[in-house]
Formats: C-alpha cells, sequence, structure tokens
C-alpha cells in the first residue's frame, strides 16, 4: 500500500481550476518532487493535502486511511508534516522556542521538545541561532527553521514547499545531503515542491509534473525531463 | 527568574519586600492607591493572557469583573452566602460566559478586532440587561450589608475586615496570577499560545488544535476575571451595572499591560504601579485648581483622568508599543541579554 | 397597533436612517481605502454635534447650515490625524492600530467632557415641531430636512468618488496599494485626504443629527457602535452598503421602540451587532473583510 494515494483532487477559485482531477501516490521512504511551471497548482495541491484547505473534489488517503477535508492539525496528527512556501515563523518566538512548538506534538514534556527541537535545529545547521528571534533570521534561516520545525512533528510524510528558493548552490547541496541523510536513517518520505532542478535531480527518484492544474506527466526524473509535454510546457509550443 | 541579572533580582527582591510591609508604612490614603495598583495588575494579568499569550484583543474585560461581582454579591446579600464560596460561583459564571463568547467568535471565525467589537457588544448588552434585572437592584444598585464592625478584624471567609485585609487579599491574587502564567507560559498550553498568536495557519500545521486553546485562554481569563469581581464587590460593597461594566472600565483593564507591555509578565504590574498613582496625582491637581479657582468648579475632574488614560494609549502606541518595561528593564540592565521576556 | 403608526414609524426610520448612513458612509470610505478600523469614529460625530451645537449658540445658525462648516473642519482633523499619528502605526498589528483609535477615542470624549459636561444639550428650532401631513402619514420637519441634507452630502460624496481625478485615485488605493504607489500616486497624501474625507462625512452627519438628537459626550461610544453594526450589515468598505445598512437600522430601530420598551432600545442594537457579527462578516452587499 503506498503512503500517500491523492484521487481526482480538485479546487476552483472563482471558477479558475486551480487543480482538476489530480491523482498520484507516493510509495513509503524516499523523496517525490512535484514540480510545474508557475502556477501550476502545486501549492494549492500541498494546501489540499495538508487541510489548508477543502477540496471540490477527489480523496487524499494516508496509509489508507481517508483524511480527505481534514483540518490541518489533525492532518498533521494524522502524520503528515509541512513547510509553506511564504515561510510563517512565529515571528517573537526565538529559534529554538519555535522547532520546541513542533517537538510538543509528540514529546511529552516540554524539556524533551526543547531537547528534540535542538537535535533537528542541529541538522538544520541552525545550532549557533537557538536564541535569536525568528524574525531576525535571513530568508534561507527561515526556509531551515521551516524544515526543522515540520521535522520536529515526527511526520511520516513531510511536504516541503520550495525550501531551497533562495539558497547558494552550495547550501542547496548541504540541505540536500541533510534531507536525503534523515530519509534514509529515519525512513521519512518527502514530497517536494521545487524550481531548483539541480536539487530535483539529485533527490528525488520520482517525478510528477503539474500544467494548468492537471497532471501532465510522471516518471523518474531522466523520463520526465525527456518528455514532450514537459518541455513544451516549459519552454513554449513549438519549442521542439 | 533565571534569566534576571543580579541587579535585576535585587530590584524584584525590593519590589517584593516594599509589598508585603507597605501598609504598615504608609497612610491609609495611599492604602487604597496601592490596591487600586494591584487590583489593576490582577485584571490587567488577566488580559494580557488572552492578547499577550494568545494573540486575542477583548475590550469587554469588565463584563466578567461585573458577572463575578455581581454573582458572588447577589448570593451574599441575599442568601448570605460568605464570598469564599460564592467566588466558585463567580468564577464559574464568568468562565461560562468566556466560554460563550470563545466558541462563537472561533466558530464563526470572527477574527482580530472584529472579535474585539463581539466582545463588546456582549459586555454592553449584559450591562443593559443587569441594568433591567431587578432582582440585582438594576440601576438602583446592588447594596452588600456592612456593619462597622465588620471593618474590624480578619474574616477571609465572608471578605469583612480592616482594610490592610483587602491589601493582602488582592497582594495574594496578584501573585497567584502572576506565578500561575509564567508556570502557563512555559508549559505547552503558552508555547501553543504564542504559536497560535504568531501565526495560526503554522501552528495548525504543526498540530496545534486552534480552536481548543483559544477557548482555554477565554475561558481561563475570564475565570480570573471573575474572581477579580468578587474582590470589586466586597470592597465597594454597592454595584451599579453603569460603574462595574461600562465599557470605560473595560478600556480602564486594558491601560496597565498596554503601557507596562502587552505579552510580558511583569508589564501589567508595572503598568499599573506607574499609571494609577499619576491618575491619583492626576485627579488631585485637577481638584486643587478647582479650589484655586484656576479651573472652572464644574470641570468634570474623570473627564481630565480619562484624558490621561487616552493620552497615555496614544503615547505608548505611538512611541512603546512594546511597552515600556522591556525598555525599562534593557536601560537599567535588570535582565540579561537574550529573552527579555520575562 | 394599526397600519398607520407602522407606516409612520416605517417612514422616520428610513429619514433617520439615512443620516446613520451618511455617517457610516465616513467609517466605511475610511475602512475601505485604508483598512483602519476607526473607533473614534462616534467621538468625531460627537464634536460634529457640539460643533453645530456651538454654532448655533454663537451665531443662532441652523445646524443644517452648519453641515459645510463641520464637514470642513473635522476634514482638518480627519487630515491631521492620519497623517501626524495613524500613519506612523502603519506597521504594527491591527489590534495595536485598534487600540490608538480607542485612546484618540477616549481623548476626545474626555476633551468634550471637560469642556462641555456630562448633561444632554439640544437645539431649539422655530420649525422643530412642525410636519407635513400626507394622508394620514406624518412627517416631521425636522426630520425630512436632515434626510435630505444626508442625502445631498451622500451624493456629492458619491459623485466625487465617481468622477474626480483624486476620487478616482483614492479608489485605486483601495483596489491595489502597492500599484498605486507603483505608478507614482502620492499615497499617504491620499490616505490623507480619504480620512480628511471621511471625517467630513461624519462631521456632516453630526450636525445633520443635532436636528434629530440632544447631544452629550457619552454618545459617542453608542455611535461608534451603530456605525459599526450599519457598516457590518452594509459591507466594511461598500458605499451603497453603508447607506442601506443605516436604512435598515433606523427602520429597524424604529420598530422595535414602538413593539418594546424604549429604554431597551440599545440592546436590541447590541444583540443585533452579535448577531451581524456572527452571520454576516462580509455584509449583506459582499466584499472581503480582510
Amino acid at each position: 500500500m503506498a503512503l500517500l494515494e491523492v484521487e481526482g483532487l480538485s479546487k476552483s477559485f472563482r471558477g479558475l481550476r486551480a487543480v482538476a482531477d489530480v491523482s498520484f501516490t507516493v510509495e513509503e521512504q524516499g523523496i517525490v518532487a512535484l514540480i510545474g511551471p508557475n502556477g501550476a497548482g502545486k501549492t494549492t495541491c500541498f494546501n489540499l493535502i495538508a487541510g489548508a484547505m477543502r477540496p471540490d473534489a477527489g480523496t487524499v488517503r494516508l496509509s489508507g486511511a481517508d483524511i480527505t477535508g481534514l483540518r490541518a492539525d489533525r492532518v498533521c496528527d494524522a502524520g503528515i508534516g509541512r513547510t509553506f512556501q511564504l515561510v510563517k515563523p512565529f515571528q517573537d518566538l526565538t529559534v529554538l522556542e519555535n522547532v520546541t512548538v513542533g517537538a510538543l506534538h509528540k514529546s511529552a514534556t516540554v524539556a524533551a521538545a526543547k531537547r528534540d527541537a535542538a537535535r533537528f535545529l542541529d541538522l538544520m545547521e541552525l545550532s549557533d541561532k537557538l536564541h535569536m528571534h525568528a524574525a531576525n533570521l535571513t530568508l534561507p534561516d527561515r526556509k531551515r527553521l521551516e524544515v526543522a520545525r515540520a521535522l520536529a512533528t515526527a511526520p511520516k510524510l513531510l511536504l516541503l514547499d520550495e525550501v531551497m528558493a533562495g539558497l547558494r548552490p552550495t547550501e542547496t547541496d548541504r540541505m540536500v545531503a541533510a534531507l536525503k541523510r534523515l530519509v534514509a536513517e529515519t525512513g521519512l518520505t518527502i514530497l517536494l515542491i521545487e524550481h531548483v532542478m539541480r536539487a530535483v535531480m539529485a533527490l528525488s527518484h520520482h517525478v510528477i509534473v503539474l500544467h494548468h492544474g492537471e497532471k501532465i506527466s510522471e516518471g523518474t526524473p531522466e523520463h520526465v525531463t525527456q518528455d514532450p509535454a514537459v518541455l513544451e510546457c516549459y519552454l513554449g509550443e513549438g519549442a521542439i | 527568574m533565571s534569566d534576571l541579572t543580579a541587579s535585576g533580582r535585587a530590584a524584584l527582591i525590593a519590589f517584593a519586600a516594599l509589598l508585603l510591609v507597605l501598609p504598615w508604612v504608609v497612610s491609609s490614603y495611599v492604602l487604597s492607591v496601592a490596591v487600586i495598583c494591584l487590583y489593576l495588575a490582577y485584571v490587567g494579568q488577566a488580559w494580557n493572557l488572552m492578547l499577550g499569550f494568545a494573540g486575542l484583543l477583548s475590550i469587554g474585560h469588565a463584563l466578567f469583573v461585573g458577572l463575578g461581582a455581581y454573582a458572588s454579591g447577589y448570593l451574599f446579600a441575599k442568601y448570605d452566602v460568605p464570598p469564599a464560596i460564592g467566588i466558585v460561583a463567580a468564577v464559574a459564571i464568568a468562565m461560562l460566559m468566556g466560554a460563550v463568547i470563545g466558541y462563537l467568535g472561533f466558530r464563526f471565525a470572527i477574527g482580530g478586532v472584529y472579535f474585539a467589537l463581539l466582545t463588546i457588544a456582549f459586555a454592553e448588552f449584559v450591562r443593559i440587561l443587569l441594568e433591567h434585572a431587578k432582582f440585582l437592584g438594576g440601576t438602583q444598585g446592588l447594596f452588600l450589608p456592612v456593619s462597622q464592625e465588620s471593618r474590624r478584624g480578619v474574616d477571609l471567609i465572608n471578605l469583612r475586615g480592616w482594610p490592610e485585609m483587602y491589601y493582602y487579599v488582592i497582594l495574594a491574587l496578584c501573585l497567584g496570577a502572576f506565578v500561575l502564567c509564567r508556570a502557563l507560559l512555559e508549559s505547552r498550553v503558552g508555547y501553543y499560545w504564542r504559536a497560535i498568536r504568531d501565526n495560526p495557519e503554522a501552528a495548525a500545521a504543526v498540530g496545534v488544535d486552534i480552536f481548543r486553546f483559544r477557548m482555554y485562554a477565554v475561558v481561563l481569563s475570564a475565570g480570573m476575571t471573575g474572581a477579580a469581581g468578587v474582590f470589586r464587590a466586597f470592597y465597594d460593597n454597592l454595584l451599579f451595572p453603569d460603574q462595574v461594566l461600562n465599557i470605560e472600565k473595560s478600556i480602564e483593564i486594558t491601560l496597565a499591560p498596554i503601557v507596562g507591555g502587552v505579552g510580558t509578565l511583569f508589564g501589567p504590574i508595572f503598568g499599573a504601579f506607574v499609571l494609577t498613582p499619576l491618575s491619583e496625582l492626576l485627579t488631585d491637581v485637577v481638584e486643587g485648581l478647582k479650589d484655586l479657582g484656576i479651573i472652572a468648579k464644574n470641570v468634570k475632574t474623570d473627564g481630565a483622568k480619562l484624558l490621561f488614560w487616552g493620552l497615555a494609549v496614544v503615547l505608548i502606541v505611538l512611541f512603546k508599543p512594546t511597552g515600556l518595561w522591556p525598555w525599562v528593564c534593557r536601560r537599567l540592565g535588570l535582565v540579561k541579554a537574550p529573552g527579555a521576556r520575562s | 397597533m394599526d397600519t398607520v403608526t407602522i407606516i409612520n414609524a416605517l417612514v422616520s426610520g428610513l429619514l433617520t436612517g439615512l443620516v446613520y448612513g451618511l455617517s457610516a458612509l465616513g467609517l466605511s470610505v475610511i475602512f475601505g481605502v485604508i483598512r483602519i478600523v476607526n473607533f473614534a469614529h462616534g467621538e468625531l460625530m460627537v464634536l460634529g454635534m457640539f460643533l453645530a451645537l456651538l454654532l448655533f449658540r454663537w451665531l443662532g445658525l441652523d445646524p443644517l447650515w452648519s453641515v459645510p462648516i463641520g464637514a470642513a473642519l473635522l476634514f482638518l482633523v480627519g487630515y491631521a490625524l492620519q497623517h501626524f499619528v495613524v500613519r506612523r502605526v502603519a506597521y504594527l498589528p491591527d489590534h495595536m492600530q485598534f487600540l490608538l483609535l480607542a485612546g484618540i477615542a477616549i481623548m476626545l470624549v474626555s476633551a468634550c467632557l471637560v469642556a462641555f459636561g456630562p448633561d444632554a444639550q439640544g437645539v431649539q428650532l422655530d420649525y422643530a415641531l412642525d410636519s407635513f401631513a400626507l394622508g394620514s402619514l406624518i412627517i416631521d420637519k425636522v426630520r425630512l430636512y436632515a434626510a435630505l441634507a444626508a442625502i445631498a452630502v451622500a451624493s456629492a460624496l458619491l459623485l466625487f468618488f465617481k468622477y474626480s481625478p483624486t476620487g478616482r485615485a483614492i479608489r485605486a488605493c483601495a483596489d491595489n496599494h502597492l500599484g498605486a504607489k507603483v505608478v507614482g500616486l502620492n499615497v499617504d497624501r491620499l490616505y490623507a485626504l480619504t480620512f480628511g474625507i471621511g471625517a467630513a462625512c461624519i462631521g456632516a452627519a453630526g450636525c445633520i443629527i443635532l436636528l434629530l438628537v440632544q447631544v452629550h459626550p457619552y454618545l459617542a461610544p453608542p455611535y461608534t457602535l451603530l456605525a459599526f453594526i450599519v457598516v457590518i450589515i452594509g459591507g466594511m468598505g461598500s458605499l451603497f452598503g453603508a447607506l442601506l445598512g443605516g436604512i435598515l437600522i433606523g427602520v429597524a430601530e424604529e420598530l422595535a421602540s414602538i413593539v418594546g420598551e424604549p429604554s431597551l432600545k440599545t440592546a436590541f442594537s447590541f444583540a443585533l451587532l452579535i448577531v451581524v457579527l456572527l452571520l454576516r462578516p462580509q455584509g449583506l452587499l459582499g466584499r472581503a473583510v480582510r
């Protein structure tokens, strides 16, 4: 049984079809990428899965259990962690406190949560900024903070929304290495939205391509990058 | 107080010692002002729990004071139920009201400023209902029986005794509220509240049940404020809807934490001890000027006090929106560098 | 109760409601453009009322003739308020801005209290008791005049927003703050103008309503809440919505006062505010709140 099964997912905003009848599955363990040009409906897809929005139609199942239209905190309880494309740190909390909030989801006490939080912050290379207020972080650091906070909830499936955007190539490589290590060590599954193709190619074993809210291709990274439909949507009609 | 510096600790101990011995060293007038300070610090702490911790603005907190005061006052006046028992009813009824407001507000997703309007609407609605409630005295007021001999001694069960007793009662409440809030802030609830305050969507994404924890904040804050109502009732011994729970009283409750620092633990206390003496002083000055004939006799002294309050809020929001306390802390070096949040 | 009473109440509610609508228009304009909830609304209105009262006492001026003066002075007050105060807190969270305006409201109300005392004061006009009779329908002269004045001011405002370049620029700001900045509009000045115009509206409504109501400082908070009810019913930011909401409230109040005890009238409005908040956060005429 696949970890995540999305079937016929649809969402319209004032008649505009943001996500139209999208179906895909994510197998346990490994990293799957969701790519597509701007406005393809990737983030909406995430919001529908994570319970930030209700779908108009379709179902979402996690390990076979129906989680369609559940509230965001229930989806987190079910085992999905997420980051936001436009980062949403708890501004007036310190870096450590931010991640502690996430860690409290699984930890029995605040002290234990703090210890867990410190571990995930170490992983995301934020250990030297534990007591800084989140509002004072740089954008790349905030992105790392988002990942650490989501990781701290100990999810089965982690949804990462453009966490590499704005990182320098060396930083991207470090993030890629950290995520790979995480998947190998903890058996975590990651579904990520990414524009940085370098990261997509290095990380994912499976790629799903959305365009105008519809799935137009999926397969191995090598497969989708040679799919004419994908090339067309990225490069424009007649490019091939 | 682990994040206090040596001078911070010294200041805290000096302040605590001063509070403890105050009734023995000052006049009864100063003592009565100190009671007002502590009262406002206490209700400010309760109000701050909602806005400062959980990000919920209430401008109807006098409602909870009123409910607590009327519940315990009525039980005492009518059925001789001592306030020691009446406080249970008072807190329960305030919590219930808080639950109703919270439930409606959060279920119907009334956010931000609109939630504040909802609290005002409830407070005013209940005030008018009380004015029409004959059994509670209506606009004629509810009087609590009090005799000359009950003004002496110490009777905590009936909340009757020397003025000094009232001082220590409100001091104990204040201390209790401070300890409670401090413990809450460092517990799971506190983390969740601050997360919701800073970003509800992100809080939900890490599994925080926003509705539930917002309800906790409103209900707890309402209950604490209801207890203040009991004190009010037995300190003043007469209750008028118009004086206990009008909108000005609700605004008065917000002043100390705003001036001291929303979201800080010492802010409400500091704010109360700065504002109250100043507005008392102002009242004296205005009265004095009236006696000297510099200000017309028909000028309302209350008006001058209100003017001062309004000015205080405006100046704080304009120039020190985080409040005076964090600033004072930094200036005097009372707290170690990071985490000026105590 | 007979139909004549009800019809009379309806008409009188409609006329009073137009004045409420004009006042609420001021709140709506300010919110629609600057996105700030003007908690000092009723206080500005009471300021207008006291101004008309003084002009009546000193010069014997009919409050209707004070309307331009009241509007002009309140325009200045509003402009200054936005330019010197409100503008500086745009970076703060909503609730702090709200508290700032609450602070200003307290200052205004207490200033009125110090200056005029707490007692209700009104104007005595020679036509105060006159009325027109249309069959069994009786229309108070003052009420009709008040409504006509409200319509005149509201029309002027609507025309201004529709046709004048400044009015259009303000609407552009309301639709897209950043876009307006990008095309080179002086957003700060336009905001100050908007607050001024909104306040002028409120001032005009204050002058007009002195025909119908006696003024005292404590009138301010209820007027603030009344305007909120009107605007939330009509839809925050919608101009026609404000007028419509005003009429609805005016009529509802009149009907409530012939049915029940007059002192419960205010309780009724607060209950209404609660219901409106729960059911209609976007108002009858739509347009998102946030």
